[in-house]
């Protein structure tokens, strides 16, 4: 029962936690550049704004596949917060973002071709980290139900810092921000204009934007995991991290795919791996 | 109450039908050269066979395993003078191809088998000739339904194959023939008890195998026919090594399946494992694998019947029959570590093939791999997702191969960026195409579902390999990602709406690529009765009592997730789609949709290619490596087995 509520509150509150989370965000971000910044709820009123627009494309696909991108991305959410498999959760969300990915390959644009291959690099740099966490979660728990790990009273990180410290270092893919804004990024004055969202337009770009609102949240419980036995710290915990993404984001400039990737693999397999391999011989 | 005794006749009279049925259309054909006669034929070889296997499947649900002597003493001298005839067949040819390490080989399984007839000749009766049980019926209808379609769909593809190649001869009424020998033998192989009965059909396999790949009769075709005889060879003589073994160890009443299963680790783990290097060189994983990548010289269908659906499946069927031997054990591990590293190896290879029948290969080892992982491991929950991987490998893939053969005729060519925007000019091809790798790969269909099983049941299994196996099917799945992907991206990038060339495609192709469609779908809403009712009590037959495996809540979300997909884009459709269409933004003057003009006057049309990482992931160095690291892993079993054999 309590799940099925959490999954509710997911559906209506997680826009807000990620409009509210993304408003400070560029706050912070324009006081580090010595700027005053938009009102919090500036995040909102971009993506209402966007749905208020006519309806244009180069074809019908992009739409569909956006929409599937969006209605996965809330699926996703909706498993792991209704206290689904994890495993489970992280294959909604691959598929979710193979959804994004499609939709990028559709519009037959030479800049979204060339986001959507980096797109692509960003998920497999991640997808690694993610599975390895859900085993390190399982060997911790003894269950890959969210539901159970939530009732978990300890703290997982003891126990899985190298799985930690990688997740942390692949959250950047995830956010988008930099070093690691391969595939598109907030900035359109770049070689790649707008990468994978260059021709999506309107409520197609409205739901792309939704659908990281939704994202982020995601991401953040998945932090919030770590520490699920002290839901303070745990909250101190996201607000540290997600700090340090903003962080990196001002005082990085991009990394070029290769170096991106072989590094997340590196650091997932020394870390991360090492993590697992070393806690199922203890 | 049926008759106990006529329910076993019955069934003998079945599975025999099974095996020998599918000779008799084999017959027919070698000497039809009518076109119209020969369609009847096969399809009506292929309609039986079909029929058949699910009648044995509806049968064998709530039957538990059963085992049949067939009452036929002479056919144990039968099969050795077969035995005899192909090997002289085999030495002939190759003697003329100057292939002597072959004829070596060949010369050598002939010693051992011989020396195995002549030490088991009189126990080996005592031990039921046949057996049936949900997973050998699981496989009959994989072998009797795909490999049925696949045959009919040969039909159309071969007459339009010989119009492409009219150098060729038209060798059809033997390549029809050879198709319904290898049925036959597959049915042999997934039915036999007695491990000499399933060493017979082994190597029927490999003989169909190798006159199937030199079908086309160029250099490359025959040499690479040869190398898939010899790798086999080597292989299959680890099979008449196991049987000396038992006989020489365990005494004959070993010999089949059931009872070597049921004789425990102690006897069965050193048999099982040398069986098992068989299995791994007929399903070609590394250092073996070359064999399944030159193979895909010959024609498609025979791609998709013998290098992807069936065939090589009976490697890792015979793994997985001796799963519960391998369970808990040091070996079993080496083994799922020799899969593991397959599919990691082998799937980063694919992201560098832009030839589609070669991307499809690699993932046709990287999956057998995934399936040897299973097996080896050997846990209830690991033979669940063994189990479930072959079912949906073999349907996704043969659908793959052959919309691909048909998409290749179409357009002359097999490159993937040839494809582009293919859902254009050919929609539904294009959409069963798409069908095809999201079964592959993405969340709902069923082969990710076998992926979960897999994580689910390393995570389980012998520390510290489990763990191992984790990390390299977390790396392995994420490169899956990668190569599907962009192959799915390909397809719709669509320019503008063109005329359909569809129309050219022949009915016999439809009415496999159809069926197998439909199938991609409904096994994946069929996957809670298949677990229920077949594969679960398969299960507490091999191992007793079985622990919970993947909670019926999941399947019926993942159940929730396909309908989603399917019924999403209809509803939104009219909500969705853009009111007006818009150029697209060319960074420069667009003159037209997709042509941009350059600072000097220059007219450029955009050509998107897709990323192929050959420096990342190069073919033969990876190959190499994986062929070292996998040589290592045999040299462990092999130091295993002699130092297990001498305790």
């Amino acid at each position: 029962m309590i799940t099925i509520l959490t999954a509710v509150a997911f559906l209506i509150f997680a826009p807000v936690i990620g409009v509210l989370v993304s408003g400070v965000d560029r706050i912070i971000t324009a006081r580090m550049q010595g700027r005053v910044g938009p009102p919090v709820l500036q995040p909102f009123l971009d993506i209402a704004k966007l749905f208020e627009k006519e309806k244009v494309g180069v074809w019908q696909a992009p739409a569909v596949l956006i929409f599937l991108h969006l209605a996965f991305m809330v699926v996703t959410g909706l498993i792991f917060f209704g206290g689904g498999d994890l495993l489970l959760a992280i294959f909604a969300l691959t598929l979710s973002e193979v959804f994004l990915v499609l939709a990028a390959y559709s519009t037959r644009s030479p800049y979204a071709h060339v986001g959507a291959g980096r797109e692509l690099i960003q998920l497999i740099a991640v997808e690694p980290v993610i599975i390895i966490a859900a085993v390190g979660f399982y060997m911790v728990t003894g269950s890959f139900a969210a539901s159970d790990i939530m009732n978990y009273s300890g703290l997982p990180v003891i126990l899985l810092p190298g799985i930690f410290i990688s997740v942390v270092c692949i959250l950047t893919f995830k956010l988008r921000k930099s070093p690691f804004d391969l595939s598109t990024s907030h900035h359109a004055h770049q070689e790649l204009v707008k990468g994978v969202m260059t021709e999506f337009s309107g409520s197609t770009l409205g739901m792309v934007e939704l659908a990281h609102l939704y994202e982020t949240v995601i991401l953040l419980g998945i932090i919030y995991l770590f520490f699920v036995g002290n839901p303070l710290l745990a909250i101190l915990a996201i607000i540290v991290v997600y700090m340090l993404e903003i962080l990196a984001d001002n005082s990085t400039s991009r990394v070029k795919w290769l170096p991106a990737l072989r590094g997340a693999w590196l650091i997932t397999l020394i870390l991360g791996g090492g993590n697992i391999i070393a806690l199922s011989l203890l | 109450m049926i008759d106990a005794k006529l329910i076993t006749v019955m069934y003998v009279e079945l599975l025999l039908f099974l095996i020998l049925f599918p000779l008799i259309p084999a017959l027919i054909l070698t000497v039809l050269r009518n076109e119209n006669l020969r369609a009847i034929v096969v399809t009506a070889g292929a309609g039986i066979s079909a029929l058949g296997s699910i009648l044995l499947l509806a049968f064998s649900v709530g039957q538990n395993q059963l085992f049949f002597t067939v009452p036929a003493p002479d056919i144990a001298l039968v099969m050795l003078v077969l035995e005899i005839l192909i090997a002289g067949y085999l030495v002939i040819v190759s003697a003329k191809a100057k292939q002597f390490l072959v004829i070596g080989f060949v010369l050598l399984q002939l010693l051992l088998i011989g020396g195995a007839e002549y030490l088991g000749l009189e126990g080996h009766s005592k031990v039921p000739d046949l057996l049936t049980d949900e997973f050998s019926a699981i496989m009959a209808v994989i072998i009797g339904v795909i490999g049925g379609l696949i045959c009919i769909y040969a039909l159309g593809y071969m007459r339009e194959y010989q119009e492409h190649h009219k150098d060729l001869p038209d060798n059809r009424p033997k390549f029809f023939a050879v198709l319904f020998l290898f049925l036959s033998a597959m049915f042999g192989v997934v039915f036999s008890n007695n491990l000499i009965w399933m060493y017979f059909f082994w190597e029927v396999t490999t003989l169909c195998s190798y006159l199937l790949i030199r079908y086309p009769e160029t250099e490359e075709a025959i040499n690479n026919a040869f190398r898939a005889l010899l790798y086999n060879l080597i292989g299959g003589a680890c099979f008449p090594i196991a049987i000396i073994y038992i006989l020489v160890n365990g005494g004959s009443e070993n010999l089949g399946i059931g009872s070597l299963i049921a004789a425990g680790p102690a006897i069965a783990l050193i048999p099982a494992s040398l069986i098992a290097i068989a299995g791994c060189a007929k399903s070609a994983q590394l250092p073996f694998s070359s064999w399944l990548v030159g193979a895909m010289v010959a024609p498609t269908p025979v791609s998709a019947l013998l290098h992807s659906s069936t065939m090589v499946k009976a490697g890792v069927y015979a793994i997985a029959r001796f799963a519960p031997v391998f369970d808990g054990q040091v070996l079993g591990m080496v083994i799922a570590l020799i899969g593991g590293v397959t599919f990691l190896v082998t799937s980063c290879i694919a992201i560098s093939q832009s030839n589609a029948k070669k991307v499809l290969a690699y993932s046709t080892i990287a999956n057998l791999g995934l399936i040897v992982a299973c097996a080896g491991v050997g846990t209830p929950e690991a033979l669940w997702a063994a189990i479930f991987l072959i079912i949906f490998h073999a349907i996704s893939k043969s659908l793959l191969f052959l919309s691909v053969g048909t998409v290749e005729h179409r357009i002359g060519s097999r490159d993937i960026e040839d494809m582009t925007g293919l859902a254009a000019p050919m929609p539904k091809v294009g959409l069963m195409m798409l069908i095809g790798i999201a079964g592959m790969f993405l969340a709902p269909f069923g082969m990710l579902i076998s992926k979960w099983a897999s994580i689910h049941a390393f995570s389980q299994a012998l520390p510290p390999f489990g763990m191992i196996l984790i990390v390299i099917l977390a790396y392995g799945s994420a490169v899956t990602v990668f190569f599907w992907a962009k192959w799915m991206g390909k397809l719709l990038e669509v320019r503008k709406w063109e005329e359909s060339i569809e129309f050219k495609i022949s009915k016999a192709e439809w009415a496999a690529l159809i069926p197998l469609t439909a199938l991609t779908i409904i096994a994946c809403f069929g996957i809670a009765p298949i677990s229920t009712y077949l594969i679960e009590p398969f299960l507490v037959t091999m191992y007793g009592k079985i622990s919970d495996l993947i909670p019926a809540s999941n399947l019926m979300i993942m159940v929730l997730m396909l309908a989603l997909i399917v019924v999403l884009p209809v509803l939104m459709m009219k909500i969705l789609i853009p009111r007006r269409s818009l150029r697209r933004y060319m960074g420069g003057v667009t003159v037209k949709d997709g042509v941009m003009e350059g600072s000097l006057g220059m007219k450029r049309e955009i050509a998107l290619s897709n990323l192929y990482l050959e420096d990342l992931f190069p073919e033969a160095g990876l190959s190499k490596y994986g062929s070292v690291i996998t040589i290592v892993l045999f040299c462990v079993l092999l130091l295993g087995l002699i130092s297990g054999g001498v305790l």
